[in-house]
């Protein structure tokens, strides 16, 4: 069954309507125990790599999490903040984070752009994508964007106020930054591509 | 590159799309969930969803249809209306919904926006605003609130920028004086608007053809649009298709999500 991380503040619903939509088992995690006969995971984020960190530590959720990701390899699914907090760093409000990656979260030049992002943006994949999703819009709401430590890790990038980061996958760890459950069909098949994964 | 968003509002009446026309003399449309869905398929890049009786009726909101278009739309969907508390905020979240949009009710209470871009997130939190030009205030433009048919005595710009620093992510402006007249967004707005917070914006009222977007597009920062009427409101003469609109605005190298990319 694929479970999706729910912490409250996330965006948990709209990826379970997606899930549901294209007819996958699929429920909420709310505890170490609800990962045990996980398949896949989700950990969608919406809010900050702070209060993120923070739920997952007050829900006791990371030593499970980790096991099954990092030892297990089951497939996993970071969205938007889900994805930031991979990372080692975030300078949103100076947080340590996952360190799954190398790499750092920066936030966009206010100065230069409109803080946050927010809409559609062409997203070039650089390796295994559906054909379907290549050079594909998705939909996007950050004001922060990861820096790879290792480029090998880098999925996928799009343009605001230069080239960023939107979306990394390493092994068994796809993560984007764009809400895939809300980028129309073409997000859709990216879902349907990850079930598809399995370790 | 990131591109301008249409977004589709709805005003709904007991489950049901209603257009308005200066914020009074409602008509019915069509079930919320058909059209959503529609217009989904037809690559509108964000709907909005206003529970417009709900304030004035001092109603709850309407979770089942909330639930029912973010069960079968895959875009952003923003609901409004109705919004009292937190725990409001938190049920049309549950529901499926990404943003709440809150218009009188943070004008009573401004620290509802801090509290729920606290508890949500700034990204989920839009403030809407009604207003009208005005020689009264500073910058010209008063906001209303209740449909638009109580002044407020604040100054329009005074309260976005209040808002920005209380939280709010995004903020959505609704000329009174141009709603529902078909003659063009109020671009004059914007304009102060873009130099008075720096969170996406987003026009609305007064778009009747493809031209009032591109002007919107092309002379102000605003990367989002509210278009109601010229989808689908049986009183104007000529409907346009989601497809006609991006369709015009791309041939005007005006960067959009185009309709059928891949397909």
């Amino acid at each position: 069954m694929i479970r999706i991380i729910d912490y409250s503040a996330g965006n948990a619903p709209s990826v379970l309507h997606a899930m549901n939509r294209l007819g996958f088992e699929t429920d909420f995690a709310r505890s170490s125990q609800d990962l045990s006969d996980a398949t896949h995971i989700v950990l969608p984020g919406v809010g900050s790599a702070k209060a993120t960190m923070k739920s997952l530590d007050e829900l006791g959720l990371l030593p499970a999490l980790e096991h099954a990701v990092l030892e297990k390899k089951t497939p996993f699914l970071g969205i938007c903040v889900g994805m930031q907090i991979l990372f080692e760093h975030s300078e949103e409000e100076d947080t340590l984070c996952l360190g799954w990656l190398k790499g750092r979260v920066r936030k966009f030049d206010s100065e230069k752009v409109r803080v946050p992002q927010m809409g559609w943006n062409q997203v070039h994949f650089v390796k295994q994508v559906p054909p379907q999703t290549q050079d594909e819009y998705f939909y996007f709401v950050n004001s922060y964007a990861a820096e790879v430590g290792d480029t090998h890790d880098l999925w996928g990038s799009a343009d605001y106020n230069g080239s960023f980061t939107a979306a990394v996958q390493r092994d068994n760890i796809y993560a984007t930054q764009f809400h895939a459950e809300k980028s129309g069909e073409a997000g859709l098949a990216l879902l349907r591509m990850f079930k598809e994964l399995s370790c | 590159m990131l591109t301008n968003r249409l977004i589709a509002c709805f005003d709904i009446m007991h489950g049901r799309v209603t257009k308005a026309v200066q914020f009074q003399d409602n008509i019915d449309v069509a079930p919320a969930e058909e059209l959503a869905k529609e217009l989904y398929e037809a690559h509108i890049d964000e709907l909005i969803f206003f529970d417009i009786t709900a304030s004035s009726e001092k109603r709850g909101i309407d979770i089942e249809s909330v639930k029912s278009v973010a069960g079968c739309v895959f875009i952003p969907f923003t609901v409004g209306g109705g919004i009292k508390s937190l725990q409001d905020m938190y049920e049309v979240l549950k529901a499926g919904a990404e943003k709440i949009s809150i218009d009188s009710m943070a004008v009573r209470n401004p620290q509802i926006i801090a509290e729920g871009a606290k508890a949500f997130g700034s990204q989920c939190i839009v403030l809407s605003t009604q207003v009208k030009r005005t020689a009264n205030m500073p910058s010209g433009y008063e906001v209303f609130i209740d449909g638009a048919r109580v002044a407020t005595g604040m100054d329009a710009m005074e309260w976005i920028k209040r808002g920005e620093q209380l939280g709010a992510g995004e903020i959505c402006l609704n000329s009174i004086d141009c709603d529902g007249t078909l003659a063009g967004y109020d671009l004059e707005l914007m304009k102060k608007a873009e130099t008075a917070v720096s969170v996406p914006l987003v026009a609305s009222g007064g778009a009747g053809a493809p031209k009032h977007l591109e002007d919107l597009f092309t002379h102000t920062e605003s990367q989002a649009a509210i278009i109601s009427s010229m989808l689908y409101s049986p009183r104007i003469s000529r409907n346009y298709s989601v497809s006609e609109l991006k369709t015009y605005l791309l041939e005007k190298g005006i960067p959009m999500r185009p309709v059928g990319i891949n397909q």
